[in-house]
């Protein structure tokens, strides 16, 4: 295996500096991209880099982002394929480098252009997936995105021929960001990982994203490692990412924090190596770079708090059939196909995999999940995938527009409530623990 | 993707809403939601999804007839987009006068410059604009209002 490559030391470096947070940042202009991933690079944090995509590049929609930066419209991310090469490079210049990795997240079904752009700008990490890039995020056929991820694998891979390990993230851990219970985000990042596998790839991450309970959330991350550390191949260079929690997002600051304090604590409780990071400004604007850096920092000090505590008792963590479930649903695919591309298709088309609430065409639509009395999220209804009783999906019953609304803000809810109650008394629990400066001048 | 309803009946006076996001636009809790909600109203919604274009819109519009058309977006795009389909909407015979509402978050500055957005949309040819902090039941006023129709031109036509 060849050495070189930005993602290639990233475990050396997690022992080394802490864990490693990385924000979810991209502006239009070229200037505050390059701004904003100096400042990244300057934090005071363990921080990896980060080039989010605009909307109009992930739908191949090139004209428009041409349009809207000659009209000096900002867009919602950096139009990589638009700006081309020589601007990427004179943004990265200097900045990117082997202490400071650069990884580009986007979000494209059909992710060909990208691939191609980002390589020939000299970068060699970015995120996705056949599954988990098309069905949240497009109306394109699974069938024609699994192909396309296919390909575009197989030329990533092409880097090492030039001695540079590309690196590929799974983004299956998330679907839609809210209301997937874990046993199913599990099984879908690692299939992705062994699609990404099957088609060359060696350095690759698994995530999972935060959703209601922290407990279940530590139980789902170590099934996540122990279903990877039985199904990747020996040769697989593999981690753990975490995703701060990608539902309906607090509107407090505090509560925006409080949050994100949880997902660095999950993520350092749990042995991840990565962490990506939210904004207080999730819930109503794209972040500007200060919110970016303060973000990165609180949850790098979060961290820090919290591997200095004793670590977890892994028998405080009760078993609740999250790590069956993956593996069932992870098998049940696998025997549909022997191409693991195919078997996806497969089991799709089956219901095998159904993602709750997910509109996109070729899902069957029929599971869904809901959160229990006590902050769980858990199956209401399983639809045809094989996992039924195991831990739940016999709760089937009409969820209307008001409690649908109330479970996506649950979240939202809990955290804001706490932050206010916090303020007013300025000595709750949840605050006085590893509180920042950052949360001190919001209180 | 046409959708089937999620939940209720359509109530004997139920009007027929296309509810769509724009061509840049993956999100659809806002969509799922709306239709919800609009269902329980008693209308009958048919949901087009995510990242749909404006030729597919204009389409199924000419084809479906609506009584509105709820275009919902968050990504902030929905300025450049909306403008655009707007746009296409009413240079169709069939389009041209089949209201049209556009809400959710339509910039990326958090509503800092909502005003001037709205007015620039509703000039584009949007029949209203909703901002992000809008009652989402207020489209159901809206809804109630068509009942008593201002003079509009002829519809071309069918
Ligand atoms: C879940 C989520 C996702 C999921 C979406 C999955 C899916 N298929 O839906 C995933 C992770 C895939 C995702 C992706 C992206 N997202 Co997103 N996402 C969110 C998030 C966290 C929650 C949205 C949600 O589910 N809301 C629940 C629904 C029910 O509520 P709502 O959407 O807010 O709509 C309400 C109102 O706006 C109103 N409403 C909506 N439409 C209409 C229409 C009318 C007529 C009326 C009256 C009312 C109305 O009614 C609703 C109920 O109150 C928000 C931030 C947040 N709110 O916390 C960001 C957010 C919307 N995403 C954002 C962005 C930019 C993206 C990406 C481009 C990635 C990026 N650069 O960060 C991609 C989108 C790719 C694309 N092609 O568009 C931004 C938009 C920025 C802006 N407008 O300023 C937000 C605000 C996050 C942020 N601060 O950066 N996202």
């Amino acid at each position: 295996m060849s050495t070189s490559g930005s993602f290639a030391g990233l475990a050396a470096r997690r022992r080394a500096a802490g864990l490693l947070v990385q924000p979810r940042m991209g502006f239009s202009d070229p200037r505050w991209m390059r701004a904003g991933l100096a400042a990244v690079r300057r934090a005071r944090a363990a921080t990896v880099g980060t080039l989010t995509l605009d909307s109009y590049t992930r739908v191949k929609d090139y004209d428009t982002a041409e349009r809207a930066l000659a009209d000096g419209y900002p867009l919602n991310g950096y139009p990589l394929v638009t700006h081309g090469p020589d601007t990427t490079r004179a943004v990265l210049d200097g900045i990117q480098g082997p202490g400071f990795p650069v990884q580009v997240r986007h979000g494209s079904p059909l992710p060909d252009d990208i691939i191609a752009a980002l390589v020939t700008a000299g970068l060699d990490a970015t995120e996705g997936g056949p599954v988990s890039y098309c069905l949240p995020y497009s109306r394109v056929p699974l069938r024609e995105a699994t192909a396309s991820w296919a390909r575009s694998c197989e030329r990533f891979a092409e880097l090492r021929d030039r001695g540079v390990e590309p690196h590929l993230e799974s983004f299956g851990g998330c679907m839609m960001g809210q209301m997937c219970p874990p046993g199913l985000l599990i099984a879908i990042t690692v299939l992705e990982g062994l699609f990404f596998h099957r088609h060359g790839l060696r350095s690759i991450s698994l995530s999972y994203a935060q959703q209601t309970d922290a407990r279940q959330d530590e139980e789902a991350v170590a099934a996540l490692r122990s279903l990877a550390t039985a199904f990747l191949p020996d040769d697989t260079d593999w981690h753990i990412v975490v995703y701060t929690y990608m539902g309906k997002y607090p509107r407090t600051h505090g509560g925006a924090l409080l949050v994100l304090r949880a997902a660095a604590e999950l993520a350092v409780r749990t042995g991840a190596t990565r962490l990506i990071v939210k904004t207080p400004a999730e819930s109503y604007r794209i972040p500007t770079i200060e919110e970016n850096v303060e973000a990165l920092e609180f949850a790098g000090a979060a961290a820090a708090a919290e591997a200095t505590r004793t670590p977890p008792d892994p028998a405080r963590v009760p078993d609740t059939g999250i790590a069956a479930e993956a593996r069932q649903l992870i098998e049940a695919v696998l025997d549909l196909h022997p191409d693991v591309g195919q078997a996806l298709v497969r089991a799709f088309a089956k219901g095998y995999l159904d993602v709750p609430y997910c509109l996109h065409s070729d899902n069957h639509g029929r599971a869904r999940g809901y959160i229990d009395e006590a902050g769980r999220l858990r199956w209401a209804s399983v639809g045809s995938m094989p996992i039924r009783g195991i831990t739940g999906g016999t709760r089937e019953h009409t969820v209307g527009s008001s409690e649908l609304l109330s479970a996506l803000s649950y979240v939202e809810r809990t955290h804001d409530l706490l932050a206010l109650r916090s303020q007013d008394t300025r000595t709750s629990d949840a605050l006085d623990a590893g509180t920042t400066a950052a949360d001190l001048r919001q209180a | 993707m046409l959708m089937n309803p999620l939940n209720a009946a359509v109530a004997p006076r139920g009007r027929t809403v296309l509810l769509s996001s724009v061509s840049s636009d993956s999100h659809t809790w806002n969509l799922v939601f709306l239709q919800l909600l609009l269902e329980e109203m008693g209308h009958r919604v048919i949901n087009l999804g995510a990242c749909v274009p404006d030729e597919l819109l204009v389409r199924e519009c000419s084809a479906i007839r609506p009584d509105l058309v709820v275009i919902s977006t968050v990504n902030g795009h929905g300025q450049v987009d909306g403008a655009r389909l707007i746009g296409k909407l009413r240079s169709e015979p069939r389009t041209r006068d089949t209201p049209v509402v556009i809400g959710g978050k339509l910039g990326i500055t958090g509503g800092a410059e909502a005003d001037g957005m709205a007015r620039r949309l509703v000039s584009a040819g949007f029949s209203a604009v909703f901002q992000d902090d809008a009652e989402p039941a207020e489209i159901g006023r809206f809804l109630a209002s068509l009942d008593h129709p201002a003079p509009r031109h002829p519809v071309a036509a069918s």
